[in-house]
């Protein structure tokens, strides 16, 4: 184990110019990702590839160290995705913000689900955009005054565990910065799940969203005890619905189901990465001579 | 009317969407190409899947033949409004076979034939195709063992019953159309050459799908979009016998963003569609630039803005190509004008691709990819595939600028050496972490552009056709090339030669040289505004002196080109 403590920090680590605000929920993920990276034996810097989008939280790869794709905005999922079909070999999380895969990225979010890639993908949930001075995101409040919404949020917020529940997401769950062990707990079932895995965690943003700080967090939310059974999807359809206080912990859980690498055929007998490959020419030259 | 139609006939079948035309079209031309003709076919459709009005043109010829001509030798209507849709393409001279007896047509040159009776008398309508095929040969009094052993082979799967009627068929429109040619009504004299026998007949589409297994491309991300489907549906049918990843993304965005993401782990990837698809994709294209991917896009170009006509050929995306992405980064643009081209092009692609990371284009159109004929076998035993992910050691950067020869540092993937592979879309450092460093930028951009000036040692030159000594030089890119080769041959002046493009960005180096020697150049696209032209004139400083330009969504025919190249030279 102590071989791997700081398996995944970046040489330079003490003096990275880290670009957050002091106080912000992002902090956290990054230790708790990497405690979680540090704990899983099966995962080293070389393995592993951290996907993100664009924004505050997307920037989190530059604070490892291990293989890293900081795409475009809203894109993290089709180049996760992407990467593991081409080399499935490798273990791919996507992590970025609620406005970069809700928002922009709504499209991927909805079909990676049904893809069923086997990737994970932690969305940094703090109910605004930072990067871009705390304009409403998909998940903002309604009500919430912001630099552009002036007079509140009118739109019902984008509902992440019942969209991907409802489009057959097999693992979905949803945690908090502020419980470094659940959270911690969840993210590892997430990466050892077979198939998409979702963890909408809770960020602050302790600079644009003075509504849901840590406090708010403390108080709106409760973790799903062991008598929740996360096969049951009615239920936990239930708890996708539940307003008044936020259910944490796996909400959902289908266990079997294949993945996407799975049902390719390229992959059946041969479970060599695509770079392995090379294609047979002198096949291909009858195989194109039998176009008479 | 008695007719003899010498050296080259021009066939069209007419109807509706439905009707079956391609597998006549399909049918014939492989036939015909197997007894020994040179053959090319063309379609025009609308934008429907039932009904409309749509063409196949077939030429037939002792020599090479591979453009659009207007002239309709023989015309094969399904419906009565097919005749009507062919406008002044039908004249004196053409010769309608048909089923007059459901028809109705009013033409004195029609050849009435009971097609449907006959089907139905085998067993059938659905035959009716099939005594239609039979009829054309016969009136070129083909092998019956041809037929026999081509709808064999075509049918084979289907049952002997099927088999059966179909010979059925074929022998006894055959019968009749050999009737036509006995009695000395038409007569049809065009010498076959058995070698041709071995030719491939292949569409555009084809051609850039079995490039791009050629050059090992292991996987394709796209969106339906028409015309550059064809490439997605080829290559997943090719992915029965070869392993390729195939994947209907959501949209162009995750379709060149999964491309990118392919590359980075090591794949082959290549994306296909048309204008509007790909302009859904720019984004992506300066993400593979930023993070100096490869990345393959195969733009099959159709009259646009928006939506366009969905169904119809342009060379509207040359503008939209050349200067799609923001920020400034080199690229490569080919336009192939043969099906040998796109062939060799795309399995070139890949490879410069990954040799200089860089977005590389095929342009093609509607025209291009649904057009086939006859080419020589491809002969792969020249083919090089290089793969160049280097594997990494501890010190890896994937942006080393101290290892980077002419922009080009050595490009690792992941979990394939010791190293770590970090890419990133925001202005990065060596080992591609995010920077705000604005020497670091600087250096940053030099690099990529200094890629732009290495790729020169793979450009592929102008081809000129004609004599050298020329006054009047003709210039076209992509898909006009075989329609300005034939035009310039008919026009048959020592004067005039042809200088087409196949790769139109960056211009080649010799470009220059070809057109100050002309006296007088003349530009030929299908769009409104001559963007060849304008791209010319950018680049070299040169002006051309005419344009002759198309843009109702029909490719040029030999016989209007011919005449339009001829005023110009008076
Ligand atoms: C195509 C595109 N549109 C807009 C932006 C500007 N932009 C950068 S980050 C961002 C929002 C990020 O919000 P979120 O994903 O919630 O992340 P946070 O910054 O809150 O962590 C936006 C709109 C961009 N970079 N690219
Ligand atoms: S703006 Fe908000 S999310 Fe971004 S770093 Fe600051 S506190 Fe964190």
């Amino acid at each position: 184990m102590t071989e791997r403590k700081n398996l995944f920090s970046l040489e330079n680590e003490k003096e990275l110019d880290i670009a957050w605000c002091p106080g912000c929920g992002n902090f956290g993920i990054l230790n708790i990702l990497k405690n979680v990276l540090e704990e899983m034996e099966e995962i080293t810097p070389n393995n592993f590839v951290l996907v993100s989008g664009i924004g505050q939280a997307a920037k989190i790869p530059h604070y490892f160290k291990n293989n890293a794709f900081n795409g475009l905005h809203g894109r993290a999922l089709p180049v996760a995705s992407a990467i593991k079909m081409a080399n499935p070999e490798l273990y791919v999380v996507a992590e970025s913000g609620d406005g970069d895969m809700y928002g922009e990225g709504g499209n991927h979010f909805i079909h990676n689900i049904r893809r069923n890639v086997n990737i994970t993908n932690i969305v940094h949930d703090n109910r605004v955009y930072g990067l871009t001075k705390g304009q409403a995101s998909p998940t903002s409040q309604r009500g919430m005054v912001t630099p552009v919404q002036v007079n509140g949020v009118i739109l019902n917020p984008f509902n992440p565990i019942a969209v991907a529940i409802a489009n057959g997401a097999t693992f979905v769950a949803r945690t908090f910065v502020g419980d470094i062990k659940g959270a911690k707990e969840i993210i590892k079932k997430a990466i050892r799940h077979k198939g998409y895995a979702l963890v909408d965690l809770f960020q602050p943003c302790v600079t644009f969203n003075k509504i849901n700080t840590y406090a708010w967090f403390n108080e709106h939310t409760y973790k799903l005890g062991e008598e929740h059974d996360p096969s049951d999807k009615m239920k936990a359809l239930e708890l996708a619905f539940q307003e008044d206080k936020l259910p944490l912990g796996i909400i959902y859980e289908e266990k079997g189901k294949p993945t996407f690498e799975e049902q390719l055929t390229i992959y059946k007998e041969n479970k060599d990465p695509l770079f392995k490959r090379n294609v047979d020419l002198n096949k291909l030259e009858s195989f194109i001579n039998s176009m008479r | 009317m008695k007719r003899t139609i010498k050296e080259e006939i021009s066939i069209v079948l007419s109807g509706e969407a439905g009707q079956g035309i391609q597998t006549i079209e399909r049918l014939l031309t492989f036939i015909l190409k197997r007894e020994g003709y040179y053959v090319f076919a063309t379609k025009e459709y609308m934008s429907r899947i039932r009904g409309g009005s749509n063409s196949t043109e077939i030429r037939v010829s002792s020599k090479p033949v591979r453009s659009y001509t207007e002239g309709i030798d023989i015309l094969m209507p399904l419906t009565k409004e097919s005749v009507e849709h062919l406008g002044n393409r039908v004249t004196e001279e053409t010769l309608i076979i048909a089923d007059n007896e459901s028809l109705k047509l009013d033409n004195k040159n029609i050849f009435d034939i009971p097609i449907i009776s006959i089907a139905k008398e085998i067993g059938n309508t659905i035959y009716s195709n099939i005594v239609a095929v039979g009829v054309i040969l016969g009136l070129f009094g083909i092998k019956t063992k041809t037929i026999e052993d081509y709808l064999r082979e075509r049918f084979e799967g289907k049952g002997e019953e099927i088999v059966k009627n179909n010979i059925k068929a074929a022998s006894e429109g055959y019968k009749l159309g050999k009737e036509f040619t006995d009695k000395g009504e038409i007569k049809v004299i065009i010498e076959s050459d058995e070698s041709l026998k071995d030719d491939l007949l292949i569409s555009g589409t084809d051609a850039v799908a079995l490039g791009a297994l050629a050059g090992n491309c292991d996987s394709i991300f796209s969106y339906p979009m028409t015309p550059g489907t064809g490439v997605l549906i080829d290559l997943a049918n090719f992915s029965k016998d070869f392993d390729i990843l195939v994947e209907q993304a959501e949209d162009e965005i995750a379709a060149i963003n999964m491309a990118i993401g392919g590359w980075y782990a090591g794949a082959r990837s290549m994306v296909t569609t048309s204008d509007g698809g790909f302009a859904l994709m720019e984004e992506g294209v300066s993400l593979a630039a930023m993070v100096e991917s490869p990345v393959v896009i195969h733009l099959a170009q159709r009259p646009a803005p928006a939506t366009g006509l969905p169904t119809r050929t342009g060379q509207e995306g040359l503008n939209l190509v050349i200067h799609s992405g923001h920020g400034e980064f080199p690229r490569l643009v080919f336009a192939p004008g043969t099906l040998e081209q796109a062939f060799e092009i795309t399995q070139k692609a890949f490879n410069i691709a990954d040799k200089y990371q860089i977005p590389v284009f095929i342009l093609t159109d509607q025209f291009f990819v649904d057009s086939y004929y006859n080419v020589k076998k491809f002969d792969l035993s020249k083919i090089e595939n290089k793969k160049y992910i280097v594997e990494t050691d501890e010190n890896y950067k994937r942006f080393d600028l101290s290892k980077a020869e002419n922009g080009v540092s050595p490009r690792g993937i992941p979990n394939f050496g010791k190293g770590l592979v970090v890419v990133d879309s925001d202005e990065h450092d060596e080992e591609g972490h995010l920077t705000e460093d604005l020497d670091i930028r600087v250096k940053m951009v030099e690099k990529r552009l200094k890629k732009g000036e290495v790729l020169v040692e793979d450009y592929i030159s102008p081809e000129l056709f004609g004599n050298e000594n020329y006054k009047y030089l003709v210039v076209c890119w992509g898909s006009n090339y075989n329609v300005v080769k034939e035009a310039i041959a008919r026009i048959d002046n020592k004067d005039v030669a042809m200088l087409h493009f196949s790769q139109v960005y960056p211009l080649p180096d010799s470009t220059v040289k070809y057109l100050e020697k002309a006296k007088k150049v003349i530009d030929v696209e299908n769009n409104a505004t001559g963007q060849f032209a304008k791209l010319l004139r950018a680049e070299t400083g040169i002006n051309v002196d005419k344009k002759i330009l198309k843009y109702n969504g029909m490719p040029f025919s030999v016989e209007e080109l011919t005449a339009k190249i001829r005023e110009e030279l008076k």
